[in-house]
């Protein structure tokens, strides 16, 4: 063998160790968490790395819990609220941000960033003084709310991004057709912002789905708790005994609508995240 | 009939004036081409027709009503974009009727409009294409097709043949003045390139600096352009320029330049003094050449051969070489020294502004008669 080609072989062996290392580094913690689940209890701490034989004992027990199904079903109606109203929110103020030109314009934008800057615990008691004051305590809506805040900074910011990169004269080309604002931004603008409607609103969805500090801190009982709260609070048979099995099946059971999402929208997303071509 | 007139327009951004008192009338049925430099102002200009920029003094009026503050669909104009800006998401036919939707049309009226529409612009059997799927010069038709749909009287065009290439630029050129003449409407043409100005308008407006330079019929323009500019701007290569100065003024002009020497041109210079800077243009097709005499003479410094035609350049001295226009097989080389004649008929001659002497006499020459041997500068 030449060096060139042994050359040539080892890079490329070395190239496939590090993709290795890398699936196994991310896939691992969820493969791990799938098989757990799939044991009874009794083969909890016997250590191996196959789904021998298959149990769904846990899964069954997860889904016979009432409040879990609530649970999923608040997360759910939770999140798709969030993803509406950010989505809707962002891209009118992306219209504006991305094609107006007006005086400051970029501090808005600057401090639409700065605020996402906070992290999560320092406004924590003060949204918690004003979810009180709404009167939105344990309810759902108070978690809309929050997790709208949080999310719209980031969504208006790549809504901004994307609209601005549409050309120019397809707005002038709308008005010269006799279009409003409004018709413009629907009709003209936004099918042409789907791949990036679709990224952010997924990305929101995730964000929404997953948080755990506000939906603890905002709800108070069973029937208004979203998911991660849920499982957190899975308790087991005594206060010593950790229920390693229900939790991993409620864990599987909460992260399968997320990747078939993904998967479903996976073309959109790298077509958004890669649009711009948009030359007519 | 008066379709459109510009009275005293200005228009400026941030602290620059990009148009100053722009004025200007055009008639129904007229092929108006603006042309000019670039960050002349033109686009301005027919933004502000359009109605997608703001007018900030004086008045447009379409059909003698003010119309500074309407909005760009209730003024009557169709508008065609550089980059065509077709909608991408939506077929040929959603292209053409998306006005005439959004205007509310009756279903049946707006399909026969959009089939009519693309009809005479042979698009029939793209109608349910995307825009991606079409050609450039097809594109082009669409973007038409769209600002015709909802039958405007005025048709607005920005350079929309710059992005198409060369041959395919010929032919659209054609087919605008071929829609012309069947539309009938108002058309107004912004455009950098002068063969486009010259072949499609029934009058060009030159513009420069925000300002109107010179508005004429395309021939009025070349034979008699009022400003250095003008003369300068158009024709290809472009005229050539001699400094002279004003040696006797005059109702006829005795006028001392280097390469002419001394010569007696039928401009009126009556109001200046003697000893003025001017300038002398004669455009390259109205030199000739002849072969000279021992060391006299300009010499030959570059030939260019086009096919058709050779442009022959000589050396004044000045920083631009002169270029004549001769026939290909005229056999002149580099090196040569040759004797320049030059029809006096034809002569511009320039004030220290760049503003054009008032001819005299030459209106009244006789058509077919030589200039006057004396009259004919020879080197």
């Amino acid at each position: 063998m030449s060096p060139r080609l042994l050359k040539k072989t080892l890079l490329r062996l070395g190239f496939w160790c590090l993709i290795g290392i890398l699936l196994v580094y991310a896939v691992f913690p969820f493969y791990y968490a799938i098989v757990t689940s799939l044991k009874p209890s009794s083969a909890l701490f016997q250590v191996s790395y196959w789904i021998d034989n298959p149990d769904f004992s846990n899964y069954a027990a997860v889904l016979n819990q009432a409040s879990f199904l609530r649970a999923i079903g608040n997360s759910l109606v939770v999140a798709l609220c969030v993803v509406t109203l950010a989505l809707f929110l962002s891209l009118t103020a992306a219209y504006a941000l991305g094609r107006v030109k007006f005086r400051g314009r970029g501090p808005v934008l600057m401090m639409v960033l700065g605020v996402s800057m906070f992290p999560q615990v320092a406004v924590l008691s003060g949204l918690f003084e004003v979810i009180r004051a709404l009167g939105l305590y344990n309810t759902s809506w108070a978690l809309i709310l929050s997790y709208t805040i949080f999310t719209l900074p980031f969504t208006v910011w790549v809504l901004t991004t994307f609209m601005g990169q549409l050309p120019h004269e397809l707005e002038e080309a709308a008005i010269m057709d006799g279009a409003s604002p409004w018709v413009t931004l629907t009709r003209v603008l936004l099918p042409l912002l789907w791949p990036a409607l679709v990224t952010t609103g997924l990305l929101a969805f995730i964000a929404a789905w997953n948080e755990f500090l506000f939906a603890l801190t905002f709800t108070l009982t069973d029937s208004q708790r979203t998911v991660p709260v849920a499982i957190a609070l899975i308790s087991g048979g005594s206060p010593h005994e950790l229920p390693w099995g229900l939790l991993m099946a409620a864990s599987v059971l909460v992260t399968v609508p997320l990747v078939i999402l993904v998967l479903i929208f996976q073309r959109r997303i790298v077509s958004g995240l890669t649009a711009g071509a948009l030359k007519g | 009939m008066i379709k459109l007139k510009l009275d005293n327009v200005n228009k400026q951004l941030g602290g620059a004036r990009i148009l100053r008192d722009v004025s200007l009338e055009i008639s129904a049925g007229e092929f108006v081409v603006f042309v000019g430099p670039s960050g002349c102002g033109k686009s301005t200009l027919l933004r502000l027709i359009a109605g997608l920029d703001s007018i900030c003094g004086g008045d447009l009026l379409i059909d003698g009503r003010r119309v500074n503050d309407l909005e760009p669909r209730e003024r009557g104009v169709g508008m065609v974009f550089q980059s065509y800006a077709l909608y991408p998401h939506m077929s040929v036919y959603d292209n053409i009727g998306f006005g005439l939707k959004l205007a509310k049309t009756e279903k049946t009226s707006l399909r026969e409009r959009v089939l009519k529409t693309a009809q005479i612009l042979q698009l029939d059997k793209l109608l349910q294409r995307k825009p991606r799927e079409l050609s450039g010069g097809q594109r082009q038709r669409v973007a038409m097709g769209r600002a015709m749909a909802r039958e405007p009287d005025i048709l607005l065009f920005d350079e929309p043949l710059s992005n198409l290439d060369a041959s395919l630029r010929v032919q659209m050129r054609n087919e605008i003045a071929r829609l012309h003449g069947r539309l009938g409407s108002t058309m107004i043409y912004v455009t950098h390139d002068q063969v486009e100005a010259m072949t499609l308008a029934d009058k060009i407006v030159v513009l420069n600096g925000g300002r109107i330079e010179q508005v004429g019929s395309p021939r009025e323009l070349y034979e008699r352009p009022a400003s250095r500019f003008v003369a300068g701007f158009l024709g290809s290569p472009r005229m050539n320029f001699l400094a002279a100065f004003l040696h006797a003024p005059g109702e006829t002009s005795q006028v001392e330049s280097l390469v002419l020497g001394r010569t007696t041109l039928p401009v009126d210079s009556s109001d200046l003094a003697a000893n003025t800077q001017l300038s002398l243009g004669i455009r390259p097709e109205h030199l000739s050449l002849k072969a000279a005499q021992g060391t006299t003479g300009l010499v030959v410094s570059g030939v260019e051969y086009l096919g058709s035609e050779t442009y022959v350049h000589l050396d004044t001295g000045q920083d631009e070489p002169m270029v004549c226009r001769c026939e290909v097989n005229a056999g002149w080389r580099i090196g040569d020294r040759v004797e320049l004649q030059l029809d006096i008929d034809n002569l511009h001659v320039f004030d220290a502004h760049g503003t054009a002497l008032k001819r005299r006499a030459i209106e009244s020459l006789p058509a077919g008669v030589a200039p006057h041997p004396a009259s004919a500068g020879v080197l």
